[in-house]
């Protein structure tokens, strides 16, 4: 029973529900828009340290906080991010032309991956808060944990969602005819995936 | 007896076990009863503004008056903006999306029936939250806009801004979620032969609102979200001694604003385009120049926000830079002005309810737009900035601008709607009263302004002579409220008629007037196709005159979206996340970790729901 | 502007998982050069040439990003050989949110420069 027989027709010939995911999506820019630009116009105007790239010395007590930045770790990650991407995109590919076990497969790391970025992030967060760096320490803890906080909670939410199409693949309900519940899922993955590719660079790179 | 519509509608439940009652409306994802429950509630808390008002106009008549305290009057000034841009226009604007979109583009439904009920019901509880500050006597008091920092914990400690947070914000979620559902329904659910420029206006005009809404909504949930940890959670975004700054929440949230005023005027925009050629029996003129104007002014809206922030020492760049913008924007505004004059000329014009709402939108519209292009000159703002002349500016706008259109719509509508045709007599007295009272309110107010009458000041001194202008405004505003007391009962008086309405009453030129009123769940019995703008007018006159009374069909072989009590549950979950943060300082984590286990709940059973075949319904080829 | 067709099937010029991986390899190594960049200009070992990269620094990190973004963008989320419709939904919105970007750092950069209390 295909579901093409009883398809939408619709005044584009596209599906609502892809056009739904991708004007989510374009909300969404905006979202993130709005909290990197926050990061950024706060950039360089904490009162006190630690400081993301250069290290500073505290003047009541002489104590020097390190740079809080530590590349090597976040690289990791953003490499593990944009593999899930690659993974997601294989794991549609398998769904849309019924291959179960590359689905099922390709998925799974998809979602391995995904929590291995939320593990890095949460890593960091309580290695950074060892170094000195809190919320309320001063403005580029604030915007640093708002900025990468609300993302690894929409990568959380996209792990939930693909782990969600996990089952169901499990459960044999993700025929090709019902690819597209996937495919929104891999387009929002994507999109957190592409938020993080701005990310990256402007909070970890740039100086 | 002939059988109305209505009887129709009856029979056609008793044969199809459909329900009335309580449990009904709960579980509604028909568009048209989500369309009633956006008017009736927004009503509602339109009255409730329109009494925070009458309470300021009565402090506000004498001088050095006491009637009210000033913590109080903080209270009113701000729930009565809060109010009226978010509880009273925007959702009546929701409800002419809901009812009229899907039958104005030849629809079943929107695209997302249960998504729509969900955008309902979490504006309900929104509006419920903003309110519930009155029940602990701290009621939001910073302003509707809430400028940082007086909102930080220092100088607001108790609850009143975090009531106006979390309610705005779950305030956005029903927007947001609304404005994917019609973006895509306008966009995709289209009837064969409806291209995009041959859109009824108010369609065009609600598209163009749905894409400000997307683009302008994350924004200030980002703003509310940095207030929300500045007050929660011991951050300094707004905080100048932790290395933050006010003006920064100044530039979020105007970047919202703006496009939010368009948000509030575009769809009554829509509505005046409808009802004016009808009633001169014209068609719109210059069809093309009203769609590209509008698309205009909405590209325009997001580069004009800080003209709200000329007295706040930007620069003589910045201020040059937005001031040029600002007064840009007024030539798309005037050329809808001069289409709708385009529409009217040489018509053969109805002197009914609608088109008197609709030609008093037209000249209160152009007077609060002059005063909005004086504004727009940063030294003459400089006066004008926080004295009474931006609020006669914006009620002008607001109230002769968006109220009367979407008075003008509401009885333009109506019949479709209701089944009743309302009263022509209370009708125009209706008119007749709120056009007095709304400049005698509000026209003073100009004069009060540019003689230094400040805004959010309880009260004046006698020695300033603003006495006599106040208590003519404090007249004015009681004849007002009477003007809506005469709508009431019309309203009530005309209800208890039978409901006979014919299908097009007013002679109309597009596709809601073909189907009976009101009309059946299913819209309509085949699906149109339409073969230019005004398809009705086409078509009666290919026939030669008026059409006959449609009689709706018995519905068979049509399938609808099930109705469902999900997005109700799923909602519920929603607000439970904002009050489990607002609590959280009470509760920790565990408010906040129930709410969300119940948003997963209701979210997964709405999308697994047995059987539903939501997005399987066909909502196009008749059959 | 009405295709009443029914829902769009997939492009006959479908990218092969061959494709996919090797921008997925591409998109490794843009990233590896992102972070070699910056080791070269900033880090613990750069030389004299990293220094008089600095000024380069950020347009050149931000081309590298922007490319890893449209090929996400175009590939990945499939935009290229899908319905321009969907690259209108999003580009659009880009646009202004950059736009907002861009002012918003202007704007308060010109405010903390220039007001007194800095």
């Amino acid at each position: 029973m295909s579901d093409h027989a009883h398809a939408l027709e619709t005044s584009t010939g596209l599906d609502s529900r892809k056009l739904a995911i991708w004007t989510f999506i374009g909300s969404e820019c905006m979202f993130f828009a709005t909290l990197i630009s926050n990061y950024l116009v706060h950039k360089g105007r904490s009162l006190v340290g630690p400081f993301a790239h250069e290290p500073w010395t505290d003047p009541a007590t002489g104590k020097v906080l390190e740079p809080i930045i530590e590349i090597p770790l976040v690289t990791v990650g953003t490499a593990l991010l944009l593999f899930s991407s690659l993974f997601v995109v294989l794991a549609l590919y398998g769904a849309q032309r019924g291959n179960r076990r590359m689905l099922l497969g390709w998925l799974s790391a998809t979602i391995l991956c995904g929590m291995f970025f939320v593990g890095m992030q949460v890593y960091e967060f309580t290695h950074f808060v060892h170094k000195g760096l809190t919320l309320q320490r001063n403005m580029f803890g604030a915007s640093f944990f708002v900025l990468t906080g609300f993302h690894g909670t929409h990568v959380t939410i996209g792990v939930i969602w693909l782990a969600t199409m996990f089952y169901l693949a499990l459960r044999r309900k993700l025929p090709p005819e019902r690819s597209l519940n996937l495919e929104m899922a891999a387009l929002y993955w994507h999109f957190v995936d592409v938020v993080w590719v701005v990310i990256f660079p402007v909070v970890y790179l740039i100086r | 007896m002939a059988t109305t519509a209505l009887d129709q509608q009856h029979a056609h439940a008793a044969a199809h076990g459909e329900k009335t009652g309580l449990w009904s409306w709960l579980t509604t994802v028909d568009h048209k009863r989500i369309g009633i429950l956006y008017g009736a509630t927004a009503f509602f808390f339109f009255l409730l503004g329109g009494l925070e008002a009458l309470v300021i106009r009565i402090q506000l008549a004498r001088a050095d008056s006491n009637f009210i305290d000033p913590d109080t009057y903080n209270q009113l000034f701000t729930m009565h903006g809060t109010t009226m841009i978010f509880l009273a226009i925007m959702p009546l604007s929701s409800m002419f999306f809901n009812y009229l979109v899907p039958l104005l583009i030849g629809a079943r439904d929107v695209a997302f029936p249960r998504l729509n009920a969900f955008s309902y019901w979490v504006f309900l509880l929104g509006g419920l939250y903003l309110n519930a500050g009155f029940l602990f006597g701290a009621a939001p008091d910073t302003g509707w806009y809430g400028y940082a920092n007086l909102t930080s914990r220092q100088f607001s400690p108790g609850p009143n801004v975090d009531f106006w947070n979390m309610g705005l914000q779950l305030l956005g979620v029903a927007s947001l979620a609304a404005a994917v559902n019609f973006f895509v329904t306008i966009v995709n659910l289209r009837a064969p032969g409806m291209t995009m420029m041959r859109m009824p206006m108010f369609v065009w005009m609600s598209f163009i609102t749905q894409v400000l809404l997307l683009l302008a909504f994350p924004v200030i949930a980002v703003a509310l979200i940095l207030l929300m940890f500045d007050r929660f959670f011991g951050t300094h975004f707004f905080i100048p001694a932790g290395g933050g700054d006010p003006l920064l929440w100044q530039h979020f949230f105007w970047i919202f604003g703006h496009p939010e005023v368009y948000i509030l005027i575009l769809p009554g925009f829509g509505i005046i385009s409808e009802v004016l050629p009808v009633f001169s029996r014209k068609p719109l003129f210059g069809y093309a120049a009203m769609v590209f104007s509008g698309v205009f002014i909405a590209f325009l809206g997001f580069g004009v926000w800080s003209h709200h922030m000329f007295t706040t020492g930007m620069g003589p760049i910045a201020d040059t830079f937005f001031a040029l913008s600002t007064m840009l924007i007024a030539i798309p505004t005037g050329v809808k002005i001069f289409n709708w004059m385009g529409t009217i000329w040489h018509g053969s014009i109805q002197y009914k309810t609608p088109m008197y709402f609709a030609l008093g939108f037209i000249a209160m519209f152009i007077i609060g737009g002059l005063s909005g292009v004086m504004h727009s000159s940063p030294p003459a703002d400089l006066q004008q900035n926080d004295t009474y002349f931006i609020v006669a500016h914006f009620h002008y706008v607001l109230f002769g601008g968006s109220i009367f259109a979407l008075t003008a719509g509401a009885y333009y509508w109506w019949p479709k709607m209701s089944g009743r045709m309302l009263d022509e007599g209370l009708g125009k007295l209706h008119f007749w009263l709120m056009l007095i009272g709304f400049n005698l309110t509000f026209f003073p107010m100009h004069i009060l302004g540019l003689n230094g009458m400040p805004r959010r000041t309880y009260t004046y001194p006698k020695e300033l002579g603003f006495e006599l202008l106040n208590q003519i405004e404090t007249v004015g505003a009681f004849v007002l409220g009477l003007s809506f007391l005469v709508f009431l009962i019309n309203i009530v008086k005309t209800s208890r008629l039978p409901s006979n309405a014919p299908a097009d009453p007013w002679n109309g030129a597009t596709l809601e007037w073909t189907i009976p009123s009101p009309p059946p769940e299913w819209n309509f019995d085949a699906l149109p196709a339409v073969v230019g703008r005004d398809p009705l007018w086409e078509r009666k006159r290919e026939h030669g005159g008026a059409l006959p009374e449609p009689r709706a069909g018995s519905g068979a072989g049509i399938h609808l979206p099930n109705p469902s009590y999900w997005p109700l549950v799923t909602a519920f979950g929603v607000a439970g996340l904002f009050v489990g943060i607002m609590m959280s300082p009470k509760w920790g984590p565990w408010g906040i970790i129930v709410a969300v286990a119940l948003l997963f709940f209701g979210l997964y059973n709405w999308l697994f729901e047995e059987g539903y075949s939501e997005f399987r319904t066909p909502s196009h080829g008749g059959h | 502007m009405t295709a009443h067709a029914p829902a769009q099937e997939h492009a006959h010029d479908h990218p092969t998982p061959g494709t996919y991986a090797k921008i997925g390899l591409v998109l490794f190594v843009l990233t590896a050069l992102e972070v070699g960049l910056y080791e070269f200009t900033f880090g613990e070992h750069a030389g004299p040439l990293g220094h008089q990269i600095q000024p380069f620094f950020i347009p050149l990190l931000l081309a590298l990003s922007a490319v890893k973004f449209a090929l996400v963008a175009m590939f990945y989320m499939h935009l290229k050989s899908d319905s321009k419709l969907f690259s209108g939904v999003f580009v659009f919105p880009l646009v202004i949110a950059a736009a907002v970007i861009v002012a918003m750092i202007a704007l308060m950069a010109y405010h903390w420069t220039f007001s007194r209390s800095g």
